[in-house]
């Protein structure tokens, strides 16, 4: 008996009993949707912590003020707000003292009210140096960034973050106008390009609501009151992600050597890398998809369970075709072949149903639960290839019962 | 009255026999129990003959029936049919000499409620490994044959207990086979169609068929050309011309 033959008593058997079939496939569609479902959850949270940070630059490192091991755990307090001054930046530009560091750009900053016309906008202000952008991996849409002579000449000229810039000039172009920092006029030279991350992340604050001063313009005409040395905080830029522990070691020991620290505990500064913390929202990303993808795995297996049961139902209750089949020729195998065949078509069938009703879901779901879904050909030509081995699997016992069973006692049953 | 087995050993098994049954007994076991329900049975069938197999219920005769139609194997003895040797043939091996060998009528007519009429004849072809086109041609003829051309797409459902029967005879002589085995074949027909279907059986015989009809009828056996008793696991070879005066059960 051929495969065409076979394939087509299959199929046949499966549509002879519709209602009985459609359970069981249903049972398969549930467990192959929610694979895919689980999955693309898992990978849209997973490549939106990648995006936000490659927009936070994965190579570099943030060095603040205060000791992390402090009791609040709090940095930053008032008392230990100069730690960190411009000798400690010099220190870690040099490239004899710590090799591994690319660039290094120091950060002081306030929150502040800025007034352009009559729209207002409380925002973050950051006094840096030109290596700002490149440290943190940024671009400009339009105009310059702040360079080494506005840092030598204290010149009141600024950047914007791209949602600071809509907000404040919701029309015409931003570049050249003048925005009122604490009475202090500052002539807009540059917009910067938005990072795409969402606003929603608590792991930092909106890098997109910001103005960007000359460090020197900062410290001596807006903030005032510190200390024209000591910096708020210092981006450091390893060579590239690899280097990023050594570059970590050599600020370390660099700046513990400066502030007369021995011991490390001591330290009045604490080097962290954003990009870790948001490495620790991943593994409780990953957790959740583990998770979700066992919950779907289990129902694959009850879905499996189901067909299993319906075999081995079919063959009971057609234990007279199966005599009947025997008696005009067909052979264990063939029989065997015949159910396995049944099966299978159950399996591809909630297979395919399953990953056109997962696939409409990555579509449908992010837009009323807004998480971010990703559509990943892998898990659904997976979960194909895994109904069908379901189909099989599930198959195999009720199929070889079938074959087994004696014309005579097939036959004679009522 | 209990003669001695016929058919002792003979020296040539000539083409035309197409059943030769050698001393073959049949031991059932359940636990510790053990039935004989055959009991060193002997028989021989020509090729063309057309024999009734006679006896009442627990006789053996559903064993015999079971052992000539390659079913069931026998405990010991031996079986030849069509030439060769059954007796100790493999679950496949036995599947195919069903297929190409026997043709089955069996008295729950046991079609595939599904198919259609031509589709549940074509059926022993499909094991067979016969081509589409040739097994429909070869479907539609023997349906023609049992007067049931009109009817080649209806499906059992919609056909009488008789045209039931008789879309069975047509799939057990669709493969051309050496033997056709009825088994109580009018056992659930009225009078009429239980008529029409003896009568259909006589014109297979008239063709040259070798038939073996298994009942406890003994009207029905009398159509036969030979007649053979069953009781308590043995064969009695009969006179036809007694069958009249004898009740059988």
């Amino acid at each position: 008996m051929s495969w065409l033959e076979t394939l087509r008593t299959g199929v046949n058997g499966v549509r002879s009993h519709r209602l009985r079939s459609s359970l069981t496939v249903l049972g398969i569609l549930i467990g192959i949707a929610g694979v895919i479902i689980a999955v693309g959850l898992g990978e849209g949270a997973s490549s939106q912590v990648t995006s936000e940070i490659n927009a936070l630059g994965s190579n570099v490192l943030t060095i603040t003020p205060g000791s992390s091991t402090s009791s609040t755990g709090v940095r930053g307090a008032l008392g230990s707000a100069s730690t960190l001054t411009m000798s400690d930046v010099s220190a870690l530009e040099s490239h004899v003292d710590a090799p591994d560091v690319k660039a290094v750009a120091p950060i002081t900053s306030q929150t502040e009210v800025l007034t352009a016309g009559s729209q207002t906008a409380t925002t973050s202000v950051q006094g840096t140096t030109s290596n700002w952008l490149a440290v943190r991996g940024r671009t400009l849409t339009e105009g310059r960034f702040i360079d080494t002579q506005d840092i030598k000449d204290h010149t009141a000229v600024g950047v914007l973050g791209a949602t600071t810039a809509s907000e404040l000039f919701t029309r015409g172009d931003p570049v050249g106008q003048t925005v009122d920092v604490n009475g202090i006029p500052v002539t807009i030279v540059g917009v910067l390009a938005s990072t795409g991350s969402s606003s929603s992340s608590s792991t930092t604050s909106d890098p997109d609501d910001t103005l960007i001063l000359p460090i020197s313009t900062g410290a001596e005409r807006i903030f005032g009151g510190t200390s024209r040395n000591s910096v708020s905080s210092i981006a450091l830029q390893a060579d590239s992600p690899a280097d990023l522990t050594a570059a970590y070691q050599e600020a370390d020991h660099l700046l513990l050597q400066l502030h007369g620290i021995t011991t490390a505990s001591d330290a009045d500064f604490t080097i962290t890398s954003e990009a870790s913390l948001i490495a620790a929202n991943t593994s409780v990303d990953h957790t959740l998809t583990i998770l979700l993808g066992g919950i779907a795995a289990i129902s694959l297996i009850v879905g499996g369970i189901g067909v299993m049961n319906i075999m081995l139902v079919s063959v009971t209750e057609r234990i007279r075709e199966i005599g009947l089949r025997k008696a005009l020729g067909a052979t264990p195998r063939v029989i065997r072949r015949q159910f396995l065949v049944e099966a299978s078509v159950l399996g591809i069938l909630g297979g395919i149903l399953g990953v056109v009703v997962g696939l409409l879901g990555v579509l449908y779901l992010p837009g009323l639960i807004g998480d971010p879904m990703t559509t990943s050909p892998t898990a659904a030509v997976g979960a194909l290839a895994i109904a069908m081995a379901i189909g099989v699997l599930f198959g195999v016992y009720p199929a070889s019962r079938a074959a087994a069973l004696a014309p005579i006692d097939a036959l004679r049953s009522e | 009255m209990i003669t001695p087995p016929l058919g002792t050993p003979e020296v040539d098994v000539a083409t035309e026999t197409v059943i030769k049954l050698e001393r073959v007994t049949k031991v059932y076991r359940t636990g510790s129990i053990s039935v004989a329900a055959l009991r060193g049975v002997s028989l021989s069938i020509q090729e063309g003959e057309y024999v009734a197999i006679i006896g009442p219920s627990g006789s053996g005769k559903s064993t015999l029936m079971h052992i000539l139609g390659c079913l069931d194997v026998p405990s010991a003895g031996r079986y030849h049919l069509a030439g060769d040797d059954v007796s100790n043939m493999s679950e496949t091996a036995l599947a195919e000499v069903r297929n190409r060998q026997i043709g089955f009528v069996f008295q729950q007519f046991n079609l595939l409620a599904s198919l259609t009429a031509w589709q549940n004849v074509e059926l022993p072809l499909v094991y067979a490994g016969v081509p589409r086109l040739e097994r429909r041609e070869r479907a539609m003829s023997a349906l023609g044959r049992v007067g049931l051309a009109g009817r080649v797409n209806h499906r059992p459902g919609e056909l009488s207990g008789g045209q039931q029967q008789r879309v069975a005879v047509a799939r057990a002589l669709v493969t051309e086979p050496a033997l056709i085995l009825a088994d109580e074949p009018t056992g659930n027909l009225d009078s009429k169609s239980a008529t029409d279907v003896m009568a259909l059986m006589g014109e297979l015989y008239d063709a040259g068929r070798t038939l073996v009809l298994i009942t406890h009828d003994a009207d029905v056996a009398s159509a036969a050309e030979r007649v053979v008793g069953i009781r308590d696991g043995l064969l009695s070879e009969r006179d036809e011309s007694k069958l009249e005066s004898q009740s059988i059960r």
